[in-house]
C-alpha cells in the first residue's frame, strides 16, 4: 500500500525530519487561500497521486503568488496523471499539495529498504538526490553509500553519523542528515515499510528540508498497523483489483483479451508467458490461490466475464491443495448463474482430476476440455484471434 | 542420497493440531516420512492419529530426536516458533506460511544464519526426496518420481507443473525444494546448488526463477564460477508490468530490476539451458540427460 507525498511528510514531520511549510487542499479556491496564506512570493503546486515522474506528467507547478494560481490548480485537480509508472490509463488527482518553494543549495538523497538478498534493512544515502536512485546507482554507484542494519541491535547513532559525514563536512547539517536518516529507519521498522525514501532531501541554507517523500508500507504487516491502513487511498488503486483482493484474489489487470484463471502466483504468470509464446495477448494475471473455495473461484470467473475486453476465458490449474472438483463446481455455480456469451477453455490437472472432469461433463456448459497445456493455450490464442478478426 | 531431508530425518510438525497441519503431517507420513511428533502449546499428551503432541519444541526435540521441523503457524505469530526451533537444536526448518511480514522473517532469518541453521521458506510448498521416501512439505506427494535430477523453484504450483512433465519424460528427481515466494526467505538458489553440486546422485538441475530480485542472477555468477552439472532454467513472468506484485510478494520489478529478461539473459550468457516454453522443460531435460 502506498502513501501520498501528504502523507508521508506528516509521518517525517512527527518524526522531527523538516519539510516546507504547506498545506494540502482539494479545490482551487482553497489552493488559492493557502497559497496566500504562505505569505511567500514562491509557491509550488503538486498533485498529489501514487505515482513517480509527476512533474514530467505536468502534476507540479511552481508559481509566483501573482500568477493565476487559481487556474493552474484547478488544470491540475482536474487531471488524470500518464507517467511511466502509471500505465496509459493514469492516476486521478487525489489531492493537490500547496507549498512554498524553498531556496535550494544541494540536493540529497537518503532512502530505506530492505535488502532482500541479506534480509537486512539498508540505509542508502547520496549526495546526487533529485534523481531516482535506480538512475544514481546506473550513472554513479559511487555516490551511493549504505548502512546494513543488524535486526537486533538497530540503527546504532555512530552509524548514522558516519553515513551524514560521507555527505557533508559541516556538523549542522550532519547532525540532521544523522537524525533523518535515525527517523526514517524507525519509520520503516516501526510502521513495516517496503520502502522509506527522502528525495530529494534539500540543503536551504543551514537547514534539511524533506522536498518530496515516499512512503509504501507491507501489505502483509498492515494488520498490526491498523492507523496505516486508514490512510489507503482507494481512488488510487484499480477498482478491479481492489474488489478482486477483497474476495481472497490476486489479480493484476493487463492489456489483452484473454481472461485467465490459474492457481499459484508462478503457474499463473507461466500461464501469460506461454499465451505470449503462441502470439496471443492475455487481460489479466490472476490467482485463485491454493486454497479458494467454491465461491472464490465463481468470483474470480465473474471477475473474468465481467471484464468486456475478454474474448476467451482461460482456465490453467494444477490442483494441489485446490482440488479439481471445487475447481469444476465454481466455475460451474458462475456460469450457470448468469449464463456463458464467451468460449471457455480449460486445461486441469492435479488433485481429484477425475472428478473435476466429470462434473464439466455433466454440467451439459460448451466448456472445452484439454489435457495438453501447450495445445490449450494455442486454442485460447487462435479463438481470440478468431474473434477479433484477424 | 538426496539433500537437506532422506530417510533418516525425524520431522515434528510445528502447529500439528490445525486444520492444515493435522492435514499436511499425515500426508507426509503417508508418504513415507518420518513424522516423530507435532507441537502445540497447551495440547501436550494428545496424538494426531497416533503422532504424539508436545507443548515446546524443546520437548519435542528431547522426546524424539527430531532435527527437521515444518512450520504450520499463522503468519502473524510465525516469527516465534522459527526462533523455537533454532532454540531447541532443530537443523531443518521448513515454513510452509504464507503472508509473513517480511521484518519479522528477516528478524528471525538473522538468528537462524548465526547459528548455522538451515530455514526454507517461508512460503514455500517444502521440500521431497521420493528415492528417500521423504516429504516435508504440501506438495502432490504422486506427481514425484525417483531419479538423478534436482529442482529448485520459487514458485509451488510451477513446480508441481514441472515435476509433472519430468515424471511422465521419464525423469525422476533427487530433491524437489521451494525457495518461497517471499522478498526475504532463507535457502537460496546458490545454497541449493552448492548442496546439488556435492551430492552424487544428483545429475543435473532445473532452476525454476520469477521475477523479483536477483537471485537468477547470483545463481548465473555460482554456475559460471563452481557448478559443472547441466543446469535447465526457466523463468516466470515476462508479461508482468513493472511495480506490480504478481501474487508472490516477492514477485515484483521494483526500479527497473528484476526483470524476466534481465534473469533469462544471465543464466544464458553462463550456458545455463533456459526454455521459454514451459511446457517444453521435462522434454529439453531428458535431450539434455541423453
Amino acid at each position: 500500500m502506498n502513501l501520498h507525498e501528504f502523507q508521508s511528510k506528516r509521518i517525517l514531520m512527527e518524526k522531527g525530519v523538516n519539510v516546507p511549510r504547506g498545506t494540502v487542499v482539494y479545490d482551487a479556491l482553497e489552493a488559492l487561500v493557502a497559497a496566500r496564506n504562505l505569505k511567500t512570493d514562491k509557491i509550488v503546486l503538486k498533485a498529489q497521486a501514487h505515482s513517480g515522474g509527476r512533474g514530467k506528467a505536468g502534476g507540479i507547478s511552481v508559481l509566483s503568488i501573482d500568477d493565476d494560481v487559481k487556474k493552474v490548480a484547478e488544470r491540475i485537480l482536474q487531471m488524470t496523471l500518464v507517467t511511466n509508472q502509471t500505465g496509459p490509463q493514469g492516476k486521478p488527482v487525489s489531492a493537490l499539495l500547496v507549498e512554498e518553494a524553498p531556496r535550494i543549495d544541494a540536493e540529497l538523497y537518503l532512502g530505506v529498504v530492505l535488502d532482500r538478498n541479506h534480509g537486512e534493512v539498508t540505509i542508502m544515502a547520496s549526495p546526487a538526490g533529485g534523481m531516482d536512485i535506480e538512475t544514481i546507482a546506473r550513472e554513479a554507484p559511487e555516490k551511493i553509500f549504505t548502512v546494513k542494519v543488524n535486526p537486533l541491535r538497530g540503527l546504532c547513532p555512530f552509524q548514522a553519523r558516519a553515513l551524514a559525514y560521507k555527505l557533508t563536512d559541516k556538523n549542522i547539517l550532519a547532525n540532521q542528515i544523522a537524525n533523518a536518516a535515525k527517523a526514517l529507519y524507525d519509520i520503516f521498522v516501526g510502521y513495516d515499510c517496503t520502502l522509506a525514501e527522502i528525495n530529494p532531501l534539500v540543503v536551504s541554507g543551514e537547514t534539511l528540508l524533506a522536498l518530496d517523500a515516499k512512503i509504501n508500507l507491507d501489505d502483509h504487516a498492515l494488520f498490526r498497523r491498523p492507523q496505516m491502513a486508514a490512510l489507503r487511498d482507494r481512488s488510487q488503486e484499480d477498482p478491479v483489483e481492489l474488489s478482486a483482493r477483497l474476495a481472497g484474489l490476486s489479480y493484476i489487470r493487463l492489456e489483452g483479451d484473454i481472461g485467465c484463471m490459474v492457481n499459484g502466483a508462478g503457474l499463473a504468470m507461466a500461464t501469460l508467458d506461454l499465451i505470449s509464446i503462441h502470439g496471443g495477448s492475455p487481460a489479466n494475471f490472476l490467482d485463485v490461490g491454493g486454497g479458494a473455495s467454491e465461491q472464490v473461484v465463481a468470483d474470480a470467473m465473474n471477475i473474468l466475464l465481467d471484464d468486456k475486453r475478454v474474448k476467451v476465458v482461460f482456465i490453467n490449474i494444477f490442483g494441489g491443495i485446490l482440488r479439481c472438483d471445487v475447481l469444476a463446481r465454481g466455475v460451474i455455480k458462475a456460469i450457470k448463474e448468469r449464463g456463458l456469451e464467451l468460449p471457455v477453455v480449460a486445461r486441469i490437472e492435479g488433485t481429484n482430476i477425475d472428478l473435476g472432469r466429470k462434473l464439466f461433463a455433466d454440467s451439459g456448459l460448451p466448456i472445452q476440455m484439454m489435457s495438453s497445456l501447450d495445445e490449450a493455450a494455442q486454442l485460447v490464442v487462435a479463438k481470440a484471434k478468431e474473434l477479433s478478426g484477424n | 542420497m538426496a539433500i537437506l531431508v532422506n530417510r533418516e530425518s525425524r520431522i515434528i510438525c510445528q502447529g500439528i493440531t490445525g486444520r492444515n497441519g493435522t492435514f499436511h503431517s499425515l500426508a507426509c507420513r503417508d508418504y513415507g516420512s518420518n513424522l516423530v511428533g507435532g507441537v502445540t502449546p497447551g495440547k501436550k499428551g494428545a496424538f494426531v492419529d497416533g503422532i504424539p503432541v508436545f507443548n515446546t519444541v524443546e520437548e519435542a526435540v528431547q522426546e524424539t530426536g527430531a532435527n527437521v521441523s515444518l512450520i504450520f503457524i499463522p503468519a502473524a505469530h510465525a516469527k516465534d516458533p522459527i526462533l523455537e526451533a533454532v532454540d531447541a537444536g532443530i537443523e531443518v526448518i521448513v515454513c510452509i506460511t504464507e503472508g509473513i511480514p517480511p521484518l519479522d522473517t528477516a528478524s528471525a532469518l538473522f538468528t537462524v544464519k548465526e547459528k548455522g541453521r538451515v530455514l526454507v521458506g517461508p512460503n514455500t510448498p517444502g521440500i521431497i526426496s521420493p528415492a528417500e521416501k521423504c516429504k516435508v512439505g504440501i506438495m502432490p506427494g504422486y506427481i514425484h518420481s525417483p531419479g538423478p535430477v534436482g529442482v529448485i523453484s520459487r514458485s509451488g504450483t510451477l513446480t508441481y507443473e514441472v515435476v509433472d512433465q519430468l515424471t511422465k519424460a521419464g525423469m525422476g528427481q533427487s530433491t524437489c525444494l521451494g525457495l518461497g515466494g517471499d522478498p526475504v526467505v532463507g535457502l537460496s538458489f546458490v545454497d541449493c546448488l552448492r548442496l546439488f553440486r556435492d551430492d552424487p546422485n544428483t545429475e543435473a538441475v532445473v532452476l525454476i526463477g520469477e521475477i523479483g530480485g536477483s537471485a537468477e542472477e547470483q545463481a548465473a555468477d555460482f554456475i559460471k564460477a563452481e557448478f559443472q552439472k547441466p543446469v535447465i532454467a526457466y523463468v516466470a513472468g515476462r508479461l508482468a508490468p513493472p511495480g506490480k506484485r504478481m501474487g508472490h510478494a516477492g514477485a515484483i520489478i521494483s526500479g527497473g530490476s528484476g526483470t524476466a529478461q534481465g534473469k533469462i539473459k544471465a543464466l544464458k550468457d553462463v550456458g545455463v539451458e533456459v526454455v521459454e516454453n514451459l511446457t517444453k522443460v521435462g522434454q529439453v531435460v531428458r535431450e539434455v540427460l541423453k
